[in-house]
């Protein structure tokens, strides 16, 4: 569906030359939301402004649907552009207009008439629940109200493709999960590919299907995000599923009691694993006793992923089986320290 | 007493003055919003990072606004001897002092408007260029529209500038209350024509003050 190869964006300022984006390939399918994570900075507003032009390439190409972007220009550059929505941190709403109107404005521009204007508005104020606002300005709207009107309106023109910069980064972490639903919700209902860009890990894993890291304008890691979470293989990628696979403190945070006998263990689990009793399992079939340090389970789109600090007691042989058993059942297992 | 004072009032030449200042502040106001948004938009536009970034076009623009600015009006209305006289045919009458009102008021105005336009977020615009809108699209629908209380503010002052030079034509022979006050009022000691002619500039200033806040209140939904 959306093709990088080799894309470069370097700016020129006064004292030197800044590679935002740099010689980044990327594939993107069709229907599947694509998350891009990075800390600021790293280069991932302008990696989205190049899908739409909205910045023009050092070098490298997009495509989108086979057209190449990159070399688009004049109205049938503005053509292409109607057919890629984009959702903006700060909302870019126009004041001046109603809910409505603003959502009306990309059909204006695309020269629709006023009564194929206002059916299609109505479908959009549905879509985005936002019925009953219609009149009102944006300046009358919370936050994520804000944020549906801007969702509407990037689907006013039926783009294939919609690019969210940062959409729930100005919300509060409640009105995130409400428009993060609205994204997941457009993207099966309509069957539309949606690249999002964010620096927060929860939004990755709530709703995107594969993700890639940014750090310096490069793409460091790419991949499904259940592997990214579960295995990844960058030290900055590690950072981000640390923030929230990681219950609060690091594992070598972890206060290891010295009185305590037995090994203490990180078991990593995958998918339909988190959901089975495989500690009352291996409590049961071997002569070992297990305290439950902490934990943490996260759900993403395709399976849960989760970490758990256990403390095993028992003779060395029933802790090497045990274990030995866990790594069977495809559960990592890393014991931390032993007694 | 007061009917001793208002005798010395011819009344009908009063009302044909005040008609007078009334047209020249219209008529003015009118060409001065559209010349000086014309002005301010070019000033946006040619500016550094906007739409049509042009050095050149952007510094001689800003210098022609920046001299006629300068410019004190009531040199201005001498210096535009000729060019009035050429256009009009006359250089006494209301409709004599136009030119000299308007280039005098519009790049002021201009200023305004740029001031205005610089204040619309980046963001809508770049959002509207995303969308797939020409050039003429995001000045049309989304820099006047979103500009626009900065804009109406921006006339209602220009506007009372325009009334207060409306009289300084008047002393050069533009007609209106300023000319009646001057010839009428100081020039034959009739203190009460200038009393009353004064007043009447005020009622027309308050009553535009008046229109251009409420107007500004209305269609500012920030
Ligand atoms: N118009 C510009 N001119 C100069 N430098 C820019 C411009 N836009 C972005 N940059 C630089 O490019 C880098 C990446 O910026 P950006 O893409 O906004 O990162 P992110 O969205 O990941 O925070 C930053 O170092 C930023 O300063
Ligand atoms: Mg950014």
């Amino acid at each position: 569906m959306i093709q990088l190869k080799g894309l470069s964006k370097a700016f020129q300022t006064k004292t030197q030359t800044v590679t935002a984006v740099d010689n980044v390939s990327l594939s993107i399918d069709e229907g599947e939301i694509f998350g891009i994570i990075g800390y600021s900075g790293a280069g991932k507003s302008t990696l989205v402004r190049l899908l739409n032009k909205l910045e023009t390439a050092t070098s490298g190409e997009v495509t989108i649907e086979g057209e190449s972007i990159t070399s688009l220009k004049g109205q049938s550059l503005r053509s292409a552009r109607q057919e890629i929505g984009m959702v903006f941190q700060h909302f870019n709403l126009l004041w001046s207009r109603t809910v409505a109107e603003n959502i009306a404005f990309p059909l204006e521009i695309a020269k629709q008439s006023k009564q194929e204007r206002n059916k299609r508005v109505q479908e959009l104020v549905n879509l985005v629940g936002l019925e009953g606002r219609e009149d009102s300005y944006p300046s009358q709207l919370s936050g994520g109200q804000k944020q549906r009107v801007g969702i509407a309106r990037a689907l006013a023109n039926n783009p294939k493709v919609l690019l969210c910069d940062e959409a729930t980064s100005a919300l509060d972490p409640k009105t995130t999960d409400s428009i993060l639903a609205l994204l997941t919700d457009i993207n099966k209902k309509l069957g539309l590919t949606i690249v999002l860009i964010t620096h927060e890990m929860h939004v990755i894993r709530k709703i995107c299907h594969r993700v890639a890291v940014m750090e310096n304008g490069r793409v460091v890691e790419e991949g499904p995000v259940l592997q990214v979470f579960r295995k990844p293989q960058e030290h900055m990628t590690k950072e981000f599923v640390r923030q929230i696979t990681e219950p609060e403190e690091d594992a070598s945070e972890i206060v290891f009691n010295e009185e305590e006998t037995g090994a203490v263990v990180q078991l990593k689990f995958l998918e339909n694993k988190a959901e089975q009793p495989f500690i009352s399992k291996v409590i049961r079939q071997f002569d070992v006793d297990v305290n439950i340090i902490q934990g943490k389970i996260s759900q993403t789109q395709r399976g849960s992923y989760g970490s758990l600090f256990i403390r095993i007691k028992g003779s060395h042989e029933e802790i090497e089986k045990a274990l030995d058993y866990l790594r069977e059942e495809e559960i990592e297992a890393e014991v931390m320290e032993h007694a | 007493m007061l009917s001793t004072w208002m005798e010395e009032i011819n009344w009908e030449n009063m009302w044909i003055a005040t008609w007078e200042t009334v047209y020249m502040s219209l008529i003015a106001v009118a060409a001065t919003f559209l010349l000086g948004t014309i002005l301010g938009v070019l000033l946006y536009l040619t500016d550094k990072g906007n739409m049509w970034e042009n050095k050149p076009v952007h510094t001689v623009t800003a210098a022609i606004v920046n001299i006629f600015r300068s410019i004190p009006f009531i040199i201005l209305i001498i210096l535009l001897i000729p060019f009035t006289t050429f256009l009009i045919g006359t250089m006494l009458g209301p409709s004599a002092a136009l030119p000299a009102l308007i280039i005098g008021a519009a790049p002021f105005y201009a200023r305004l408007v740029e001031i205005g336009l610089r204040e619309v977020d980046k963001g809508v615009i770049e959002a509207s260029q995303a969308m797939g809108a020409t050039q003429w699209q995001i000045i049309q629908k989304v820099l006047l529209p979103e500009a626009l209380p900065s804009l109406i503010s921006g006339i209602t002052v220009t506007g009372i500038t325009l009334v207060s030079y409306t009289a300084m034509a008047g002393v050069v022979g533009g007609g209106g209350l300023g000319n009646l006050a001057y010839q009428e009022g100081f020039q034959r000691s009739n203190n009460d024509v200038v009393f009353v002619a004064t007043v009447l500039i005020l009622v027309i200033v308050f009553i535009l003050q008046w229109v251009g806040d409420i107007w500004t209140r209305q269609i500012d939904k920030r």
